[in-house]
């Protein structure tokens, strides 16, 4: 019988499963894994998954798979919280995790490597793998770090990250609302709708919009968070600065590609809305705005982000001692680093979130562009 | 916008030259941006200076009164040429190695510009050539790519400061590293774009003559990803440019346009602010103008198709 590399893959973590039993787990005296017996049978148990997952059908060896991953790495966690282990980890230790580590790699190829037909299951294994992925990463993240012993104020363990973050959660939801509601919505409503109306007027008259472009094109290009400084002058520390640093930035990039998006109306169209009699306010309303939608979608995404960066830079020109661009200098000065990452994640949270929902807005309303039709 | 072009009987038309067709709105409202930034500059200087000539009871006409409000010295918002003889004085007044000399400045960013693009972009190519041929990071790492960018990075810059600070790394290292991480992504999806651009087609056909795989990638998905990573590298350096200057803000940083800026801010110097934003925008369009350079000098290696 030949085997498959997969399938040697899958023998090469499972026997490193086994032999890391022989290891020494921890540089300091520990007890072995002979007296840890349930430890012992959850690495057995991890090492036959994926030995096994080697011989059955490919969509059920996925599955036991990440039986295995999950089982191996909950074996390494448990290790973890013991004292002679956590920051003394050898050899022993270290092969738990690399042979975990080949037998997830393999399952995230084979799940990306899975046709299905069914268009639902299909989209549920799309999202699943970077999902899994991305546990992947965190679980080798607290492992790394717990195991090594790399001190907290350098880089502190993601379940360090998750506890704090919970424990701190008043003052999250204070930073948030500064910096979020306050200063980023307000600036990215005040600057995508002045950029919008502004574009609807260059549209209309055409020389204006002839000279906009170029300058709008050209502005986009330009460091403008560097405005921020300026900002802060003229609007106090308080949030109402930082929404003007965003307005400044988002307007541009909404100007450009509105503009962009009314000129993507084509001819025939046009002659045919003529044609049809309608006005000015028609024609606007039923040709020229649908088929902008998707440019000025594509605006709102850019800026989605752009105001979120810009809030943050402003805030490092002054604030009152509130936000989230403040608690991350602040407490990176004074080394508190989980917190630090705790705002990150948070700033992330909400990040993702904006785009989000920004995309979503855009299915729901650009539907029938082709790009939506495939 | 062409709804005139329709008009039946229209009278004898003047036929401009295209070139004056495609600048003259473009300079009707540059000038006309300047003009409403000198009235914006007498408007909200007024009561600076009023107060001023209050304080030293001296007697003033509305002519003295908006001739001081385009020369305050710490206005609010500067007239153009305060800007423009501050910016020169700041280039050429001082020797190139003061720190006084925007030139100093601007090179101290540029530097960190340069390796932090250098780095991001290859780390951008390699990234996309990964992609391109693993299909399991095209699925598992690409959506994790694209949130990153959905994160405000820069908030994550004061921590790269102070964690590369504390294992020995100064100066100019942790500015190009943030700057890397903020323009590694466009040069990873322009380049994802580009190495897959190759009709199935044309890979069939390298198939057929039993080219191996870094021939395809050679000969076929490299020269038709160029285009695609120069319009990627457009964008990115100025992303790497403003992450230098950003970069320079949470450190404290005693050089470059981020320290001009952020001293700026600090005492108040209103026209030094402005002076650095016009020298960053230089720079902006001078990096901008250096990669199209390269990519027409490229494209004319490769056969000048453009």
């Amino acid at each position: 019988m030949t085997l498959s590399w997969k399938q040697a893959a899958m023998f090469v973590a499972a026997i490193g499963m086994l032999a890391a039993v022989a290891a020494p787990l921890s540089n300091e005296p520990t007890a072995d894994l002979f007296g840890r017996p349930m430890l012992l049978a959850a690495i057995l148990l991890s090492a036959a998954l994926y030995a096994a997952s080697a011989f059955v059908s490919a969509r059920l060896s996925i599955a036991v798979t990440f039986a295995g991953v999950l089982v191996g790495c909950g074996v390494t966690l448990v290790l973890l919280r013991d004292d002679t282990i956590e920051g003394y980890a050898a050899s022993g230790f270290w092969v738990l995790v690399l042979a975990n580590w080949i037998a997830a790699w393999l399952g995230v190829a084979a799940l990306a490597s899975v046709k299905l037909h069914d268009k639902a299951a299909g989209r549920m294994v799309d999202l699943a793998i970077p999902l899994l992925f991305g546990a992947f990463v965190f679980y080798l993240w607290e492992v790394v770090v717990r195991g090594f012993g790399v001190p907290s104020v350098l880089f502190p363990a993601p379940s360090l990250i998750g506890v704090r973050f919970f424990e701190s959660l008043w003052m999250l939801w204070q930073d948030f609302f500064q910096t979020f509601i306050l200063g980023v919505l307000t600036g990215y409503a005040i600057g995508c709708g002045a950029g919008f109306l502004v574009a609807i007027v260059a549209n209309r008259y055409t020389f204006l919009g002839r000279g906009l472009l170029p300058i709008g094109n050209f502005v986009s290009a330009l460091p403008i968070v560097g405005v921020a400084p300026i900002m802060v002058m003229w609007f106090g520390f308080d949030w109402p600065s930082k929404a003007a640093v965003v307005v400044v930035i988002t307007f541009f990039p909404m100007l450009v590609n509105t503009l962009a998006g009314l000129n993507a109306a084509g001819h025939i169209e046009r002659d045919l809305m003529r044609s049809y009699g309608a006005g000015q306010g028609q024609t606007l309303r039923k040709l020229y705005l649908p088929a902008a939608m998707p440019f000025i979608f594509n605006a709102l995404k850019i800026n989605s982000t752009l105001a979120f960066i810009g809030a943050i830079v402003a805030e490092f020109f002054g604030t009152p001692t509130l936000g989230i661009g403040f608690r991350i200098s602040i407490m990176a000065g004074r080394m508190a680093l989980d917190v630090v990452w705790a705002e990150i994640a948070l700033a992330a949270i909400a990040g993702m979130a904006f785009y989000g929902i920004v995309a979503l807005a855009e299915r729901a309303t650009t539907f029938w562009h082709p790009s939506y039709r495939t | 916008m062409t709804s005139s072009s329709y008009a039946t009987a229209r009278p004898v038309q003047i036929r401009w030259h295209p070139a004056i067709v495609r600048s003259a709105p473009v300079i009707v409202i540059v000038l006309g941006l300047i003009a409403v930034w000198y009235v914006a500059a007498v408007l909200m200087n007024r009561n600076l200076v009023r107060s001023q000539f209050e304080r030293d009871d001296t007697p003033y006409t509305t002519g003295e009164l908006i001739a001081g409000t385009l020369d305050a010295e710490r206005p609010l918002l500067p007239a153009p040429h305060q800007i423009i003889e501050t910016f020169s004085e700041d280039v050429f007044g001082w020797p190139v190695t003061s720190p006084r000399s925007l030139i100093f400045h601007s090179w101290v960013t540029l530097s960190a510009t340069f390796l932090g693009f250098a780095l991001g972009a290859a780390f951008g190519i390699f990234l996309a050539v990964l992609i391109v041929h693993a299909r399991t990071l095209q699925k598992s790492l690409l959506p994790w790519i694209i949130c990153s960018q959905m994160v405000p990075i820069l908030a994550v810059a004061p921590i790269v400061i102070v964690v590369l600070g504390s294992i020995g790394l100064r100066g100019l290292f942790p500015k190009a590293l943030i700057s890397a991480y903020l323009c590694f992504f466009p040069v990873t999806i322009g380049v994802v774009k580009g190495l897959s651009s190759p009709d199935p087609i044309q890979r069939d056909l390298m198939r057929t003559w039993s080219a191996t795989q870094p021939q395809i990638f050679w000969k076929l998905r490299w020269p038709s990803a160029v285009p695609f990573l120069f319009t990627s590298l457009k964008v990115s350096i100025t992303i790497s440019l403003i992450g230098a200057i950003v970069a320079e803000l949470p450190t404290g940083a005693q050089a470059g346009i981020g320290a001009r800026l952020l001293a700026g801010s600090y005492y108040g110097q209103t026209i030094q602010i402005w002076a650095a934003l016009v020298a960053a925008s230089l720079l902006a369009v001078l990096l901008i103008g250096l990669i199209s350079l390269i990519e027409r000098w490229v494209g004319e290696l490769m056969g000048g198709r453009a």
